[in-house]
């Protein structure tokens, strides 16, 4: 026995009480009244919410950088790491005089999360090599339409005037995990390259 | 003015506040078993929810009309506009409130006075379960008959420890008219006090005549969809549900008509009010009782769980059946001894 909470059965013969049930219906009766004035249980979601952990993992934002512009450069890397293949994108060369739009030479066109495969799981965020993105403690909204599920760039990069604020995500320790060699994720080919010119 | 004229006018209101009552039992039903769960209940649409029941008849009526073509037809259509016509005619016996005068004339505030009011409102009662057949036999369902086959023997066998309860009730009063019983309870204590075990039987048997739960075998969703209405949608499904709600409030009414001592209540006379003011309280008071009953309907569906089919029948026949024959045996030695009969 693991615990003491095991009760034995009794199966012995009802009284005449308890075969009139009345009495037992009037005492079910009652529990049920006094959860009238009981405290209710329910959250009345748009205007109350749950409060949540500050590193919750909810809608995506794809950051720009301190000059304003997309840090995404279209690697891929998060579309590979996602395990619910939430992510597709279309990859486009940065033309003379985005350079204010796009930090690199290349950039996604299109990006988007379906919100209804995500499990948001994060695995992006620790895959993306360039910092670009996050999850936030924003939560998606439902809709009538599954087509409204699929986030756009319009949706998840954040507009210059209303940055999002990842401190709480983005902290030194994680930024020193993705710096550290010792994990091999974080090696690079050319760190690889030297490595190898290195033992010989 | 014409007694016709007056009774149209009773037709009318009587109608409109049946349908308004039975309409909002739907939305109370939602709301007390969400207040009894712990919950909130329907608060989306207008101030506490107050429009979810509009809301939801506009919802039935956009909904697709479906008629099985295997069905027959005109019997599908015509089920539940039985159950919604004979649970609409039981209203028309009860005495809503006292005497109205206007002008020199005094008006009845009830339809019909029948003399015959306890056996028209268990004809009707009993008609209630053809609109439950006929619904469910011409959906060509198995579902849908095992529901109507369980609901017709139900009704049948409550009906009996009803109409029992009723004789004992009936000896009691000397009377089968509504008016003459509610005006009774007005001189002496309310029938209740007489009748305590009638009354019992009597509330059980509402239960099962009016396919509530714990008695809703017709319809348990667990083991049969949705019973006999499982083939129906749109509004002829909401005529269903909308007939269910209507003979709870009659039923409600009929309990307190016959137990509670209907739309009198004690002191009335000393209040120093009379003539149409009195009846217009009384007209509330009459209803106060009756939300009070519906209530009553909702909290036990919220307590207690669905009887099993074996259950029900071993209540109906072993249970209450012998004990409403008692209870006649027991009115009947009591006056005697009292000399109430010889
Ligand atoms: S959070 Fe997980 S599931 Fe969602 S997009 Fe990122 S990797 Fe995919
Ligand atoms: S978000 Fe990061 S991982 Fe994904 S494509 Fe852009 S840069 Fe690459």
């Amino acid at each position: 026995m693991l615990t003491d909470r095991s009760k034995q059965v009794v199966r012995k013969e009802m009284t005449w009480a308890e075969k009139a049930y009345l009495p037992a219906i009037f005492s079910g009766m009652m529990i049920t009244f006094s959860h009238i004035f009981k405290k209710k249980a329910t959250i009345k979601y748009p205007e109350q919410k749950r409060p949540i952990a500050p590193i919750y993992r909810g809608q995506h934002v794809l950051k720009r950088d301190e000059a304003g512009a997309e840090r995404c450069t279209a690697c891929g890397l998060c579309a590979v790491a996602c395990p619910a293949e939430a992510i597709t994108m279309v990859a486009e060369e940065r033309k003379k005089g985005e350079e204010n739009l796009y930090r690199e030479e290349k950039y996604a066109s299109m990006y988007e999360i379906n919100m209804l495969r995500c499990i948001f799981c994060g695995l992006c965020e620790e895959a993306c090599p360039k910092e670009a993105i996050f999850l936030t403690d924003r939560l998606v909204p439902s809709t009538f339409e599954r087509a409204d599920f699929i986030y756009g760039k319009s949706k998840l990069v954040e507009t210059i005037d209303n940055p999002i604020d990842v401190s709480v995500r983005q902290t030194q320790k994680v930024l020193e995990f993705k710096e550290d060699k010792k994990h091999k994720h974080n090696r690079t080919f050319l760190d690889k390259i030297n490595t190898i010119i290195q033992r010989h | 003015m014409e007694p016709i004229i007056f009774k149209a006018i009773v037709v009318g209101l009587i109608f409109s506040i049946t349908l308004l009552v039975a309409t909002y039992s739907t939305y109370a039903e939602r709301k007390v078993s969400a207040l009894m769960q712990d919950r909130v209940g329907p608060n989306r649409a207008g101030p506490f929810g107050l429009l979810q029941p509009i809301a939801d008849a506009v919802k039935m009526f956009m909904k697709e009309e479906l008629i099985p073509s295997v069905s027959n037809r005109w019997l599908f259509v015509l089920g539940p506009c039985i159950s919604m016509l004979t649970a609409l005619m039981a209203g028309v016996v009860i005495p809503w409130g006292g005497p109205i005068t206007i002008g020199e004339q005094t008006f009845d505030f009830q339809i019909v006075d029948l003399n015959v009011g306890i056996l028209f409102l268990f004809g009707v009662a009993s008609l209630g379960v053809y609109g439950i057949m006929i619904g469910g036999w011409a959906s060509n369902n198995k579902f849908s008959l095992l529901g109507a086959i369980r609901a017709s023997s139900q009704m049948i066998s409550y009906e009996i420890a009803m109409g029992l309860a009723i004789i004992a009730l009936v000896m009691t009063t000397g009377t089968l008219s509504l008016k003459e019983i509610v005006n009774q309870q007005d001189a002496a204590y309310c029938n209740f006090v007489y009748q305590p075990l009638g009354c019992l039987i009597f509330i059980i048997c509402a239960f099962a005549e009016t396919n509530r739960a714990p008695f809703d075998l017709a319809e348990c969703e667990t083991e049969l969809i949705g019973g006999y209405h499982t083939e129906y949608s749109s509004m002829k499904l909401g005529f269903y549900l909308f007939a269910e709600y209507i003979n709870m409030f009659i039923s409600s009414a009929v309990i307190a008509c016959f137990y509670f001592g209907g739309y009198n209540f004690p002191f009335q006379h000393s209040l120093g009010i009379d003539g149409n003011w009195l009846s217009i309280i009384q007209f509330f008071v009459l209803f106060g009782k009756i939300v009070f009953f519906i209530f009553f309907f909702m909290w036990v569906r919220w307590t207690i769980p669905r009887f099993r089919y074996d259950q029900l029948m071993n209540l109906g026949w072993k249970g209450l059946l012998p004990l409403a024959i008692a209870n006649i045996f027991v009115t009947g030695i009591v006056m005697w001894v009292n000399g109430d009969i010889n």
